[in-house]
């Protein structure tokens, strides 16, 4: 019904018309505006694949709950806490398993050059689940010999041909912290900001690497629930139940501490989000220039439309669909640059750049922003179009 | 006897200035005419001479400043910017150049008149528009573009676009100006037509002598002032 009243009353589409009728302009128009929403979609883009691969690793945990030390600020500078607390969450009765992670940075000698580097290391018990990845128990299983590691095959190319060497059935041997380790396995993780590369070895090698560490203290406690436990009501409970040197939350919480980190505490969120601020000034000022010029050009025709009986209202809105019109056909093309863009990238850096549904909306709604405030400033244009003029 | 109110236009007294100052000017002098419905009339006299003010003041596209101008029994000294909007529905115009939209067709600029109109679905528009423009001979030039018409096929899509918004009164300035002469006779002849038809009045300014025999009643003017009629 109303549809067919929509019919019914529809008048000549003069705003696609008038942007239609001008093909170098409508052209130059949505170039600008993908340009913005390319330049928008990479900003942002970067950004949030930046967040994300801070936290490669804490996604991967197998756990429901995190125990750190209230005293860590981040993944690069976590401090310990006594692992006694993992038994005494224990005893909480929807607590099923727990897993001691030591995590610090030690110094790996590439095998090939001999150059030194920080490397992330995690130690825990080989017996205990840590990943959640395929095949990674029998890989936890080669660590029970002592002086064996797990090496990060996505981890930068400065730490050596590991992965290569070691698929090619060589026997991979290096130093890490001075003292010989032989690689028995290899996991993909992928680098993050504070760490270039990850190795993983059992708890007794661990504390072999870095003998200062203090007994008994650990940096992450992961905690396994019941299946179908309120996770909220236990992190609540185990804060009051344990004493105040160890911060109980939930992983989802544990993996938003890491990224707010590096969202407040560096300049990379806001040096990418002023990239994109600059793709949509951009964006604004093609605009306005194509709206501006065209409502300029067309001043003797809406002047006629208004000597015609036509009100001013009717005009604005036709400027405004104008800005409408553009903004959607000039998005089309942002995202699907977006999209292949963002493939490239993850091709060649390895960082989770993906185009997310929220993402993809919060650009539309930029540039449908940037579209409308300038067809906004165009009309102003309009109240030069004076009908008595053009007798 | 004619009753005041079926007049199509009555104007007594109008006078109107531009400038400030020391420059004002006074280009109409109490100015006062009528016309009365379906009547053809032609304004002439030398330019500067405040024609073309008097029709946009009755086109209502200015504010009138002093005088009584009535458009339809509309009093339009004091109007509101609404109701002169709302009164130019009703006054179709042909101007000097034809002022068509570039970027629409023959057909879609005379819709563009039509549209105006309430309670016409958009085929029904349509089919007026095409109606018109058959009574204007360009029944086989529907989708061109205005840049691929000729100086006298714009001005009768032009026409057509003034009556598709049926209005009472027509307000054409100079429409012959641009077009050879018997092209502009033709434009003329047909223009007085299709008004009589529709009983819709004419007022129309022109300087073209060949054209004078059109009219129902001739008004010359000279500065600022209607002479009486000889």
């Amino acid at each position: 019904m109303k549809i067919n009243n929509f019919l019914k009353n529809r008048k000549i589409p003069l705003a696609w018309l008038l942007l239609t009728r001008q093909p170098l302009r409508i052209l130059v128009a949505i170039a600008g505006i993908a340009f913005a929403g390319i330049l928008m979609f990479m900003q942002l883009g970067f950004r949030d694949g930046l967040f994300d691969a801070s936290v490669t690793v804490h996604k991967l945990f197998d756990a429901d709950l995190v125990l750190i030390s209230p005293r860590s600020k981040s993944s690069i500078s976590m401090s310990g806490f006594p692992r006694r607390r993992l038994i005494q969450a224990m005893a909480h009765s929807d607590v099923t398993g727990t897993t001691a992670v030591n995590w610090n940075f030690l110094l790996w000698r590439n095998p090939e050059n001999l150059s030194t580097r920080s490397i992330l290391a995690l130690g825990f018990e080989p017996n205990k689940p840590l990943l959640i990845e395929s095949d990674f128990e029998r890989k936890a299983e080669t660590l029970k010999n002592k002086g064996r590691v797990l090496f990060d095959d996505l981890s930068r190319d400065e730490f050596g041909p590991i992965s290569k060497w070691f698929k090619a059935g060589r026997l991979v041997e290096t130093e890490v912290a001075g003292k010989r380790v032989r690689v028995s396995g290899i996991v993909s993780l992928g680098p993050s900001f504070g760490a270039d590369g990850n190795l993983i070895t059992s708890s007794e090698t661990y504390l072999e690497l870095s003998p200062g560490n203090p007994k008994g203290s650990i940096e992450i406690g992961l905690v396994r629930l019941k299946k179908g436990s309120n996770i909220e009501n236990v992190v609540r409970s185990l804060n009051l139940s344990l004493p105040s040197d160890v911060k109980v939350m939930s992983l989802k919480s544990f993996i938003d501490f890491e990224k707010n980190y590096w969202k407040s505490s560096t300049s990379i969120g806001f040096i990418f989000t002023l990239g994109a601020a600059m793709g949509f000034i951009v964006g604004c000022v093609i605009v306005y220039q194509i709206l501006y010029s065209d409502v300029n050009d067309h001043l003797p025709e809406y002047a006629t439309l208004m000597a015609m009986g036509y009100n001013l209202r009717s005009l604005l809105g036709v400027v405004a669909r104008e800005g409408l019109i553009l903004s959607i056909i000039g998005y089309i093309p942002a995202y699907v640059s977006g999209q292949a863009l963002y493939a490239l990238v993850r091709s060649s850096t390895k960082l989770p750049v993906e185009m997310s549904f929220s993402r993809a909306s919060i650009i539309f709604c930029l540039i449908l922003f940037m579209c409308m405030g300038s067809a906004l400033a165009a009309m102003k244009k309009l109240a030069d179009a004076d009908p008595a003029e053009i007798f | 006897m004619k009753n005041i109110n079926n007049n199509t236009l009555k104007i007594v007294s109008l006078n109107h200035w531009y400038g400030h100052g020391e420059m004002r000017r006074h280009v109409l002098q109490s100015v006062s005419m009528e016309i009365s419905p379906g009547e053809v009339v032609l304004l002439t006299g030398p330019s500067g001479c405040g024609k073309t003010t008097l029709l946009t003041l009755i086109g209502a596209l200015r504010k009138v400043q002093d005088g009584d101008l009535k458009v339809f029994g509309k009093q339009l000294f004091g109007a509101s910017r609404k109701t002169r909007q709302n009164l130019r529905k009703n006054i179709g115009m042909i101007f000097q150049g034809h002022n068509l939209l570039r970027c629409l067709s023959a057909e879609q600029n005379v819709q563009m008149g039509a549209d105006l109109l309430n309670g016409f679905s958009y085929k029904a528009r349509r089919a007026q528009a095409r109606e018109w423009l058959r009574a204007v001979g360009l029944e086989d030039h529907l989708s061109k573009l205005p840049h691929d018409l000729s100086g006298g096929q714009k001005q009768r899509v032009a026409i057509a676009r003034a009556l598709a918004a049926r209005p009472k009164l027509l307000l054409a300035d100079e429409p012959t100006s641009a077009l050879d002469s018997s092209t502009g006779r033709e434009i003329v002849d047909l223009l007085k037509k299709l008004a009589s038809e529709q009983s819709c009045s004419v007022l129309m300014v022109t300087h073209d002598p060949r054209i004078l025999d059109v009219a129902d009643r001739l008004l010359r003017m000279e500065d600022g002032q209607i002479l009486p009629s000889v």
